[in-house]
């Protein structure tokens, strides 16, 4: 057979892979298998285009390719799980900083051989690394206000969003600067200009993404990332029209697509348009704050929440990023299991938006060995929260805000969230009365039935655990 | 793939299917597997990779080339294998109340 044709049918099987490796992740348990499929479909591609290349470096392949797996392989294995959406962040800028050189090396390649290049081959150029730009330095970015090395808060400065739409301008010019003047017919003179003008592009598109992230607060960040990570498809998929093949094309942009899902669900959750979340700097000092509630928190002692557990015969569990950051989850399932055999029922209710990146809750307690049947989301336990006896809020905020239903100058206003105020009795533990990311006051922990447990979580939770082993 | 007007117009209509085919794939993915579909798709976009490879096997290229490619290779790699380990870590996390049932 020829191989062209043969290399060609290769390509499609790997896209059929990735398909069924996706659909397979929705659910629990097909999903690790469907990662594997997902894994073939990505050697079969990789072997593909091995057979295809005629003139191979290998020395030089081999290190880049071992270099890259050792890197990869031991940042899996070391991170830990509440780092999860620092990695995924990091990872995707990865994704593309690899594709932004591809399109690099492929302009280098036409420019210093002389090459053909014709305007659609400019252009795919041109957005490849402008997207993979942008990714790389907004997943730095990203990464560095996950992981504490970047001040978590907005960065907001007078005259940003002048400075950005001027930036944006600058390179809607350059980039058609370089496509007017970067096609280049056969065994052509060469001009140095476009090239000049390719760097100038690369180097703009780092400063838009460190610019377009550096507003957003550290609670938006599961929004940047899965905007980020959709970039990252995008990047790719450009990447394919620049080489003409059809497996970038398909994975990139199955990839672009995740991306944009999680993010408009994300946006969904919190009840704010896209251009809120990237252009507004929520939660910055100058955020409008809601109404100041007034009244009196009912603090109490793990012994007064012991007998109000003990007493319960049906509990939900509403961790945040708390949680995480107390690094909690093991003691909470402890916990959980100690009250099931208490008699109660136990579910863990998770909002979209809890923690610092989408599901992050859901894999921290399934880390923990929470089954994955009693982690719910928020419509499974609001239309009858009156039959909960005890509502568990660990580390939440915003997220349980009934100012988002009772308030309508709230900015949280309108924001779906976990209405644990509605609950016999809600227990809420937390360090201080300091309001959540939003910077919006908490008229839940005024209300009637409402305890506040302060103090570290993790150390609560455990003295709780010790209590009920006694 | 040579690009001319035939194939230029293909490569648009690969793309537009794989966005509607990618959407409803994704929508029906639990909010509980986000996570776990982001270092997997994390993974996906390491295709990148393909390109990284063909770029560093270009004839007659120079050595700026080699650089430019080589790097490629080795994020592209960071990305596929790190990507994949750490979701099947995470997903093998993931475990039902059956806990005799061999689940997976």
């Amino acid at each position: 057979m020829n191989p062209q044709l043969l290399r060609g049918l290769c390509y499609i099987a790997a896209s059929i892979f990735f398909v069924f490796g996706l659909k397979m992740l929705s659910s629990p348990r097909t999903a690790r298998k469907g990662n594997l499929v997902s894994a073939i479909g990505m050697l079969i591609a990789i072997l593909t285009t091995l057979t295809a290349m005629t003139d191979v470096k290998w020395a030089w392949l081999i290190v880049g390719a071992v270099v890259g797996s050792a890197v990869g392989a031991m940042a899996a294995r070391l991170v830990k799980m509440t780092s999860m959406p620092e990695m995924v962040g990091l990872f995707n800028g990865f994704g593309g900083l690899a594709s932004l050189l591809v399109g690099w090396s492929e302009y280098h390649w036409n420019w210093a051989g002389s090459n053909q290049t014709i305007l659609f081959t400019t252009v795919a150029i041109l957005l490849t690394v402008l997207i993979g730009g942008v990714t790389f330095t907004g997943s730095l970015i990203a990464f560095g206000k996950l992981s504490g090395l970047v001040n978590g808060k907005p960065i907001l400065f007078k005259g940003q969003n002048l400075v950005n739409a001027g930036l944006l301008i600058a390179i809607v010019v350059l980039s058609i600067a370089f496509c007017a003047t970067g096609q280049q017919a056969p065994e052509a003179e060469r001009g140095s200009l476009p090239y000049v003008l390719l760097v100038i592009s690369i180097l703009s598109a780092f400063v838009l993404g460190v610019l377009s992230t550096i507003p957003i607060g550290g609670a938006d960040m599961p929004v940047v990332i899965c905007l980020l990570n959709s970039y990252s498809g995008l990047a790719a998929c450009a990447a394919g029209f620049v080489i003409g093949n059809n497996v970038l094309i398909v994975s990139g942009s199955l990839v672009g697509a995740s991306g944009l899902i999680l993010t408009s669900i994300m946006c969904r959750a919190m009840n704010r348009s896209l251009a809120n979340v990237l252009f507004s700097g929520f939660g910055s000092a100058t955020a409008a704050k809601g109404g100041g509630y007034q009244g009196e928190a009912k603090p109490i002692s793990t012994d007064d929440a012991y007998l109000m557990l003990e007493a319960a015969r049906n509990v939900v569990f509403v961790p945040g990023y708390g949680m995480a950051a107390a690094q909690a989850q093991h003691a909470v399932r402890e916990l959980g299991e100690l009250l099931e055999e208490n008699g109660a029922e136990v579910r863990y209710c998770i909002h979209p938006v809890a923690g610092r990146m989408p599901g992050h809750m859901n894999v921290l307690l399934a880390e923990a060995n929470v089954p994955y049947e009693v982690l719910v989301e928020p419509p499974d336990v609001n239309p009858n929260i009156e039959m909960v006896d005890v509502a568990v809020v660990i580390g939440a905020n915003d997220v349980v805000n009934p100012a988002a239903r009772e308030d309508e100058n709230s900015p949280l206003w309108g924001m779906p969230i976990i209405e644990v105020d509605r609950a016999q009795t809600c227990i809420v533990l937390k360090r201080s009365l300091n309001p959540g990311f939003a910077g919006v006051d908490n008229p839940l922990f005024f209300k009637d039935n409402t305890r506040m447990l302060f103090g570290d979580a993790k150390a609560s939770i455990t003295s709780l655990v010790s209590e009920f082993k006694q | 793939m040579e690009l001319n007007a035939t194939t230029m117009p293909l490569l648009f209509f690969v793309f537009v299917l794989a966005m509607f085919l990618g959407v409803e794939l994704i929508k029906k993915v639990p909010s509980q597997l986000h996570t776990p579909l982001m270092s997997g798709s994390n993974a996906i976009s390491g295709i990148t990779i393909v390109g990284a490879l063909i770029a560093s096997g270009r004839p007659n290229s120079d050595a700026m080339v080699t650089v430019l490619a080589t790097l490629a290779v080795t994020f592209a790699m960071i990305n596929v294998v790190g990507g994949y380990l750490v979701t099947d870590r995470m997903l093998g996390m993931f475990k039902s109340k059956d806990k005799n049932g061999g689940t997976r």
